[in-house]
């Protein structure tokens, strides 16, 4: 089911989280809310719950306003950065709960959340309170929760924010593939460019309330709007006025017309990958990235004198925020 | 790590302390109470205008309790979730009861309540009498025990956050039942021990009462009242007797107490 923001603006005291925020989410699309802390991506998600009311500006669901619906009538799951499980409640009780306010037969009830568990991997553990379950596994059980009352939108707030590295990584690719299986619209908030490359099939980049850019990962990655896209999607350096991908920035041993002479200052070894960090005749620091093999054959080392030339740049009027 | 003199020393002054102060006079009181036996400590808690003492007691108690009890969760919610201007002269004015003498509260109550008061003259144009009866005495217990779920209940509160509550808000739970099945259990034991508290302080206020009372032996005469009128009519036995089934409610609700704290856990 779609999703349509128009003019959406929200402040707090004299804080603007949202500054005449329009964007439309395509039904069945799995996007991402891309952007710092304070750039507005939490208070979206929350203004398409329902959790809160913009101060301006209206919100279409499946082409019906839904800017005064309760966020109880908006058919939406919403899945919180810590859980928010009901630490009272096994967790048959929680996944059930909102099937138990719909008022639907018990029989009904026990056969779909034995689905849920199993969808979400989470069977024999029926019976467990929260507080026996570790952080994955409490995610899932929210998530099993939320898609019980079966949303038109399934809504997630940072869900991954607060559980470790392994297991955040395992969870991604869990999500991209649930939904392949469930197909609700989906849209997540993070603040970690890799997350919503790795899993969305949108991204839309937020910044001081506003929206930067919307777009594919390929697409935000080769072709971004502005510089603070372009250095919050990817590692980026400059050369002068120039934006410049790391990795288009290529090292040569001999100068030819278009290079300029940089000194290597520091190597750092990467596994695969070797990071040049490299300071112009100008003293300007720039950054290289280059495979181990290239490095190996150039034969790099600490203050040696090299080349350098861009093999894609790119210029922006503004200066990079980042 | 001090060393084992220190430590036992400490140890010595606190458990000394708390005997000197505590245990021994509540101790004595007991002692006391059964100097001449069981017999006359039993006529003694059962003498008429006794028991109406302690039925009067519970009465104030379970109506009172549950008074604070409903309005304690509703302020504690309204401190810690909402923002507004007075907020903080809220959170100042309800610890007031605990910075207020009773007896100031008691003559307070007189003004407003009284049959030249305020409030009084209004009411008793309509019949009603607050000072010197069961309104009155309800009033000033009330105003004593005010804070306790207050104070329980709001960092409870301000810990669980809101996103349980908003978690079933998007499971199509009402406000009403959201705060009922995932709010209110999530905060349970902060409610219980600041009602175990209340009761506590309800059960032994004896300053704010004895003003707005009258003090009308066998009417307006709480347990604390007519301990002290026993003991100013040299009833002795009757004044230890009635101590004693003062000390054994309270005694009642430490347990409870105690109770709590270890499934609270």
């Amino acid at each position: 089911m779609s999703i349509l923001v128009r003019d959406a603006t929200r402040r707090f005291g004299d804080f603007t989280a949202l500054d005449d925020v329009s964007v439309e989410i395509p039904s069945g699309s799995l996007t991402a809310l891309l952007g710092p802390s304070g750039s507005g991506k939490s208070t979206l998600l929350r203004v398409i719950a329902g959790l809160e009311r913009p101060d301006a500006g209206s919100v279409e669901i499946d082409g019906r306003d839904a800017t005064a619906l309760p966020p109880q009538r908006r058919g939406v799951g919403f899945v919180f950065q810590h859980y928010a499980a009901f630490k009272h409640m096994t967790v048959r009780e929680n996944i059930a709960f909102g099937l138990r306010v719909a008022r639907r037969p018990k029989a009904e009830i026990r056969a779909r959340v034995d689905e849920l568990l199993a969808l979400v991997q989470l069977p024999g553990l029926a019976d467990r309170y929260p507080a026996q379950l570790s952080g994955g596994q409490r995610q899932r059980m929210a998530l099993a929760r939320s898609l019980a009352v079966q949303p038109s939108v399934l809504l997630l707030d940072e869900p991954f924010g607060a559980l470790d590295a392994r297991v955040r990584k395992e969870l991604r690719a869990w999500l991209r593939h649930l939904h392949d299986e469930v197909h609700v619209t989906t849209v997540f908030v993070t603040h970690d460019q890799e997350e919503a490359m790795d899993v969305a099939d949108r991204i839309v980049v937020m910044h001081h309330g506003r929206i930067e850019q919307v777009g594919g990962p390929r697409d935000l990655y080769e072709h971004p709007a502005n510089a603070f896209v372009m250095g919050f999607v990817g590692p980026v350096t400059r050369l002068g006025e120039l934006f410049v991908r790391p990795h288009d920035l290529q090292v040569r041993l001999e100068p030819n017309g278009t290079t300029s002479e940089a000194m290597v200052e520091r190597l750092v070894h990467l596994g695969f990958e070797v990071r040049a960090e490299l300071v112009l005749h100008d003293g300007q620091r720039v950054q290289a990235q280059l495979s181990r093999e290239e490095a190996e054959e150039l034969e790099l080392a600490r203050g040696q004198i090299v080349f350098v030339r861009p093999s894609r740049t790119r210029r922006f009027a503004e200066a990079p925020t980042v | 790590m001090p060393n084992r003199a220190s430590r036992l020393s400490l140890r010595f002054l606190a458990l000394g302390y708390l005997a000197a102060i505590l245990l021994v006079p509540v101790g004595a009181v007991i002692w006391r109470a059964f100097g001449d036996g069981m017999a006359p400590v039993w006529q003694a808690v059962t003498a008429p205008d006794a028991l109406r003492a302690f039925w009067l007691t519970l009465l104030i108690a379970a109506i009172a309790v549950p008074l604070n009890t409903l309005f304690g969760i509703a302020c504690a919610v309204v401190l810690v979730r909402q923002r507004f201007p007075g907020r903080r002269l809220l959170d100042t004015v309800i610890d007031l009861p605990f910075a207020i003498s009773p007896v100031v509260i008691g003559l307070a109550l007189i003004l407003v309540y009284g049959q030249a008061g305020w409030l009084g003259s209004w009411l008793a144009e309509r019949g009603i009498q607050v000072i010197f009866s069961l309104p009155g005495m309800v009033l000033a217990t009330v105003f004593v025990s005010l804070p306790y779920v207050v104070r329980e209940v709001a960092p409870v509160l301000r810990e669980v956050g809101t996103d349980q509550e908003e978690a079933a808000w998007t499971l199509g739970a009402s406000p009403l039942r959201a705060f009922l099945q995932v709010t209110l259990p999530a905060i349970r034991w902060g409610v219980a021990y600041g009602v175990v508290l209340t009761t506590a302080r309800a059960l032994g206020e004896f300053g704010a009462v004895t003003i707005v009372s009258g003090r009308l032996a066998g009417q307006t005469e709480t347990l604390t009242l007519y301990v002290e009128n026993r003991f100013e009519a040299f009833d002795l036995t009757g004044a230890y007797a009635a101590s004693l089934t003062l000390a054994v409610l309270a005694l009642l609700v430490l347990l409870a107490m105690t109770r709590l704290r270890k499934e609270g856990r």
